[in-house]
């Protein structure tokens, strides 16, 4: 690959006309990666745009951790090319790097360091002059209201606040590409409505476009665009609404004693695809509160423990386009992280 | 939005420099922050040289050095231990950190990887060097005269072993990935590395095959230097090491930049 992109940081000149020409501000193309015999990226190809909030989506080993660790400069792809603002660029460029701000998954915080210092080593390792590190590990410090904070040793740090600490650490260079991989892995529901509310404003201050992964579907849904990756390859690329729309309707689900044997009366009598989803029937379908009165009265009491009915959400989504659940392969959460020994 | 243009970029000069600044200076700060570290760092040589200087003082006659007490030939192998011990405790940690911690965002920044092998190099040196001077204020219990000790030399080898060391112990690092492993290494290699190399007992009373390993271990030119800076013309007559300070020099230069380069090398090919 290294061979294959050329460095092109002197041709950044005249950015602009470019990014106008082709619409994306990051354009990978056929991204592909193998790890021994197994394929984890196949010829990956997406743009994204200027100021959106692009997601991949997919379980674990579906190649978008892959993908994000390519993007990182962690990982070498096989093959593939990289443009940012129309120009081609090799993933080391420091013209690209400097343009990009990374949030790990797996934290990449000092715990010896106070939030400040932490946040002044990431500014200043962007060749930020100190006057100007200082003032912007200042500025991020307010906008994700750690400022009271900043002068504590992150070691013993919630996950939730380490995670806005990380956002802003990966943001205080003014980077236009924010890089995330699994973002909010690990933390609870207040903590994730937090650190969104964090990205959109900080989106909304700098114009940043922000490219992620997940496999959190309510995560998916903070997207303005979604690529659905299953087995290293783009299942489907659109925005959360209309990839919602490609289900046929509502969704029904139904707990029941002998699962299997429903879903065969479902499938003669009322000619419905029940899919098997933990051991509970999802059925798609469009006007379902309709559908619902029927379906207890065609089973005797009993038979049926429960019935409900949802609107789809991404992972139904993602059951429909690949076949598998979403959260088929997910990983355990990872333990709260205590202190490191150095 | 704002467009950022290319002269918002520093150069690649100042953007390798800046990561060089940030990791060194990390591993400084680090170090004074973490107390237990400046305390083990004096006191486990003090207790090293101390037991080991008079369990085998009383048993070990050196047959070229004639007079010189076991803690006075010993003193310098303690000071390329605490160099060696430094160096392995801090390239260690880039196992962990790579995978978990701060490496990952300075190694997804502007600056080259060699830049991140000569920051964390340097910052292990500088640490190694701190530790060194700390336990070289007990040099007068071994009875080194300070007004005869070569400074620049001492000075020089030190720094030279720290960073060959700490190139041998990233290598290492980077190329193992897993600190079991790499705790197997360093007892297989880097401890009977310093055992070897002249820092406990002198190469003349080795056996002629042990002995061959010790004249081509590169660490030995780490414990001779310091030796020959400490004890220069008082003492190296009667202890009859041969050799130069111009040998030493060279032969840890090599070394030094064979290691870093090795380092260097493997961090450099993503994998």
């Amino acid at each position: 690959m290294d061979a294959a992109v050329k460095t092109t940081s002197a041709a950044l000149a005249g950015e602009d006309a470019a990014q106008a020409a082709t619409g994306a501000l990051l354009k990978v193309s056929d991204l592909s990666r193998r790890f021994g015999s197994r394929l984890a990226l196949a010829g990956l190809s997406l743009e994204v745009r200027s100021g959106e909030i692009f997601g991949l989506l997919g379980p674990n080993g579906a190649g978008k951790s892959t993908a994000f660790q390519i993007l990182a400069c962690i990982l070498r792809p096989d093959a593939g090319r990289v443009y940012f603002n129309g120009r081609e660029l090799s993933l080391d460029d420091p013209a690209l790097r400097a343009r990009m701000g990374v949030v790990f998954q797996r934290g990449s915080l000092d715990d010896q360091l106070t939030a400040r210092e932490n946040l002044l080593l990431g500014a200043r390792l962007y060749g930020l002059p100190r006057p100007r590190a200082t003032a912007r590990a200042e500025e991020m410090l307010q906008l994700i209201e750690l400022s009271d904070r900043a002068a504590e040793k992150v070691e013993g740090w919630s996950g939730g606040m380490r995670r806005r600490l990380e956002l802003a650490r990966a943001l205080v260079h003014q980077p236009q590409v924010l890089l995330m991989d699994e973002p909010t892995q690990g933390l609870d529901e207040a903590s994730f409505r937090k650190f969104w509310a964090h990205v959109k404003s900080l989106r909304k201050v700098s114009g940043l476009t922000v490219l992620l992964t997940t496999h959190r579907p309510e995560e998916a849904e903070q997207c303005d665009r979604l690529a659905i990756l299953d087995a290293g390859r783009l299942v489907a690329l659109d925005s959360p609404p209309a990839l919602a729309a490609r289900m046929g309707g509502d969704v029904i689900t139904i707990e029941a004693e002998a699962p299997e044997e429903i879903r065969r009366i479902l499938r003669d009598r009322f000619q419905l695809a029940g899919a098997l989803v933990d051991g509970r029937i999802q059925v798609e379908r469009r006007e379902g509160h309709a559908l619902i009165p029927r379906l207890v009265e065609a089973f005797p009491a009993g038979r049926l423990n429960s019935v409900s009915l949802r609107r789809p959400t991404l992972a139904d989504v993602f059951l429909k386009l690949t076949g598998h659940s979403l959260g088929a392969d997910q990983p355990t959460p990872q333990p709260a992280r205590k202190g490191r020994a150095a | 939005m704002s467009v950022v243009t290319l002269e918002s970029v520093p150069s690649r000069f100042r953007l390798n420099l800046a990561t060089v600044r940030v990791l060194a200076g990390r591993d400084v700060v680090r170090f004074f922050r973490q107390r237990f570290r400046v305390v083990g760092a004096l006191a486990q040589p003090i207790v090293f040289w101390l037991v080991l200087g008079s369990g085998f003082g009383g048993s070990f006659q050196l047959r070229s050095a004639q007079g010189l007490a076991y803690k006075q030939f010993f003193f310098p192998g303690v000071v390329t231990m605490v160099l060696l011990f430094s160096t392995i405790f801090a390239t260690i940690t880039v196992i962990e950190d790579r995978r978990e911690g701060f490496l990952q965002c300075v190694l997804a920044g502007p600056g080259s990887r060699w830049s991140v092998v000569v920051g964390k190099s340097a910052g292990s040196t500088l640490i190694a060097l701190l530790q060194a001077s700390l336990f070289l204020l007990l040099a007068p219990l071994a009875q080194v005269r300070l007004a005869a000790v070569d400074w620049p030399l001492l000075a020089a080898v030190m720094i030279l072993s720290a960073l060959a060391m700490t190139g041998v112990g990233f290598a290492m690092a980077w190329w193992i990935n897993s600190t079991t492993g790499y705790h197997a290494v360093m007892s297989v290699l880097l401890i009977p590395g310093w055992v070897l190399s002249g820092a406990m007992f002198p190469i003349e009373s080795a056996g002629p095959v042990l002995g061959s390993v010790m004249r081509i271990n590169p660490m030995r030119f780490a414990v001779e230097g310091v030796r020959r800076a400490l004890f220069g013309g008082t003492l190296s007559g009667s202890l009859d090491q041969g050799g130069s300070a111009a040998r030493d020099l060279v032969a840890l230069m090599l070394f030094a930049a064979v290691a870093v380069g090795i380092a260097a090398w493997r961090v450099s090919r993503r994998e």
